[in-house]
């Protein structure tokens, strides 16, 4: 208690050099918490603009015919999977759209409208019209909808590869950010695919989204074992994606150097500011063990210090950090307005930071700790 | 009677590129109760034999006892609780901690093994600050008070765990006459009113005539141990 007490005094008395160390951490460990949170924010962001609208984990047939057998026994099952967020079977198959003297090449996507829109959040891209209702209507994208110059109502004609025409309504008309997706995709409902493409009541891939995106591999590599069939083949958005994990990875490995040489020279700056500090009191050191404080007890004055540095350093510079986030977050935006990155606070990654820099804090005091160890009081009281 | 210190066949080395002995078989005991003066020139030792008693610094050969125990081979953790229960220090500066009040120092010593202090050991500062003539500078930080008052404060923090022994080392050293007086009628006063054993270091004959004995040392050895006429 008298540690601490000595401590504190020590720290308040010698305010301005204890306001410049304290600044000093704050800062340091603001920026620290700023590049952490966002490129763990630009990470998501980046991960959720790009397979965030799309399924994680699919499965498809591995033999020559593109259905697949049994498909509701594999959805059973996978619905019982802890991970799996949302899951859809789907019908899929190419066609072209008429128009005029030409025919466009278009892909039909056939699910069942709830279960596709919890994995390609389908309602929230529809722009113009509603979803589809019946079995003869469609969705259209954006740019397939400028190129054919459709309205809600419109009557659109499908060329089936195996012969012959569909009509089909428009109901309505999405976006999904693509432009790729926006040009080729038709959404329908499964029922309609099937017997668009004679699939009977098969499928040709069961979509699912997971919790943890980066778990799609871990998952699918479960589902394999867990479902051992032969006629199936269960893909990942990983696997598919190697250079957007390589490009993530280079980032994290980035962002942890950056935050590991901040910490660092945390601990530096405070050992050294504690290291002098020792000098400046070895004084009151030698003669509080002249009457009597113990070697550990005068070591733990500066352990103390270096506690309280960092703890007040620290929640400062958590404070800064996270506003410094939420100044960037708002100032860049795109032309549209929309921000550039979307803020994501991972909790667990600031209380993992302040752990972090509280404890490096600490033991910058073990420097000075040990120095005061051999502080000889008939050495201080001799040179008075 | 046995002495409350007691040293036996004491010799004292410093080692260094010429190895350097300061003291040389030293047999000395001091009875409890008794205010003594350990005088000489600079270098006869008697500084060293001073940390010596004080458990600041340890003889090369010889036995040393403080209060009936040896300390020749306690841990540094024993020789600190002793020394914070049974000697109090005054030194020719007076090491006072700027960052705390008058107060706060005096209580310092029976704060090291302590949460907290007891309504007794205030009251006892109180009686101290009242008895050396200090009280208006209680709350002060040592930086506010004078030198004279500075010294009394560590003269106070020194007997404030009512310890058996006082070891002063030129403690008026850098005061005047008047205020060094004062502080060895103090120190009087205190041996008076609490049995306390005073063995104070001087070159000042004045300090000394406060005594009851004069040790005088040269080179390192006791050439001569009276009692005085107090």
């Amino acid at each position: 208690m008298l540690a601490f007490k000595i401590a504190v005094r020590f720290l308040t008395h010698g305010r301005t050099q204890s306001i410049l160390i304290l600044v000093g951490i704050a800062i340091a460990i603001s920026i620290q918490i700023f590049v952490g949170l966002l490129i763990d924010s630009l990470q998501r962001t980046i991960v959720d603009r790009t397979i965030g609208n799309s399924p994680h984990i699919t499965i498809s047939s591995s033999t020559d015919v593109s259905t697949i057998r049994r498909w509701q026994q594999i959805v059973y099952e996978v619905e019982h999977t802890k991970q799996v967020k949302a899951l859809s079977p789907s019908a899929t198959g190419n066609a072209f759209v008429e128009k005029e003297n030409s025919n466009l090449p278009v892909l039909v996507r056939g699910f069942p409208f709830s279960a596709a829109n919890q994995i390609y959040n389908i309602s929230n891209a529809i722009y113009d019209g509603k979803e589809y209702s019946s079995r003869r209507e469609v969705l259209i994208g954006r740019e397939l909808r400028e190129e054919l110059e459709l309205d809600v109502g419109d009557k659109i004609v499908l060329s089936i590869p195996r012969g012959g025409t569909v009509t089909l309504t428009v109901s309505g008309f999405y976006d999904l950010g693509v432009a790729s997706i926006n040009k080729a995709w038709l959404f329908t409902y499964l029922e309609t695919a099937q017997e668009l493409f004679d699939f009977g009541d098969r499928v040709t891939s069961i979509e699912m989204t997971v919790e943890d995106v980066f778990q799609a591999d871990t998952i699918a590599g479960q589902l394999k074992q867990q479902l051992d069939n032969n006629d199936i083949v269960i893909e990942n958005w990983k696997d598919q994606n190697p250079e957007l994990l390589s490009g993530l990875e280079g980032q994290r490995i980035s962002s942890a150097i950056i935050q590991i040489v901040i910490i660092a020279s945390v601990v530096i700056a405070i050992a050294s500011v504690l290291a002098i500090s020792v000098l400046q009191k070895s004084p009151e050191i030698g003669i509080l063990k002249a009457m009597g404080i113990n070697d550990f007890n005068a070591s733990l004055i500066f352990l103390y210090e270096g506690f309280l540095l960092g703890l007040v350093g620290s929640l400062a510079g958590l404070v800064l950090g996270i506003g410094l986030l939420y100044i960037f977050v708002f100032f860049t935006t795109n032309p549209d307005g929309t921000t550039l990155i979307d803020l994501y606070l991972d909790y667990s990654f600031i209380v993992r930071s302040w752990l972090i820099a509280l404890t490096a804090s600490t033991m910058a005091g073990v420097i000075p700790a040990r120095k005061s160890l051999k502080l000889n009081p008939i050495d201080v009281i001799r040179e008075g | 009677m046995r002495g409350i210190i007691e040293l036996t066949q004491v010799n004292k080395v410093y080692h260094g590129a010429v190895d350097s002995q300061v003291l040389f078989d030293i047999n000395l005991s001091f009875e409890a109760g008794t205010c003594n003066a350990i005088m000489g020139v600079s270098g006869s030792g008697k500084t060293t034999l001073l940390n010596i008693m004080g458990t600041l610094d340890f003889p090369n050969r010889g036995d040393v006892l403080i209060d009936g125990k040896l300390v020749n081979n306690m841990t540094k953790n024993q020789l600190a609780r002793l020394r914070n229960e049974t000697i109090g220090f005054v030194f020719q500066f007076h090491h006072l901690l700027p960052e705390f009040t008058a107060l706060e120092n005096v209580l310092m010593p029976h704060l090291i093994n302590r949460w907290r202090p007891s309504r007794e050991v205030i009251r006892r500062a109180d009686e101290l600050f009242d008895m050396l003539e200090i009280a208006e500078v209680k709350h002060s930080l040592a930086t506010k008070m004078s030198g004279g008052q500075q010294q009394r404060t560590a003269i106070a923090r020194a007997l404030i765990n009512n310890p058996k022994i006082i070891l002063t080392d030129e403690p008026t050293g850098n005061l005047d006459s008047g205020t060094t007086d004062k502080i060895c009628q103090g120190f009087r006063e205190i041996n008076r009113r609490y049995g306390t054993t005073f063995i104070v270091v001087t070159h000042n004959h004045l300090v000394a005539k406060h005594t009851d004995r004069i040790v005088e040392m040269r080179d390192g050895r006791i050439i001569s141990d009276t009692k005085s006429d107090v």
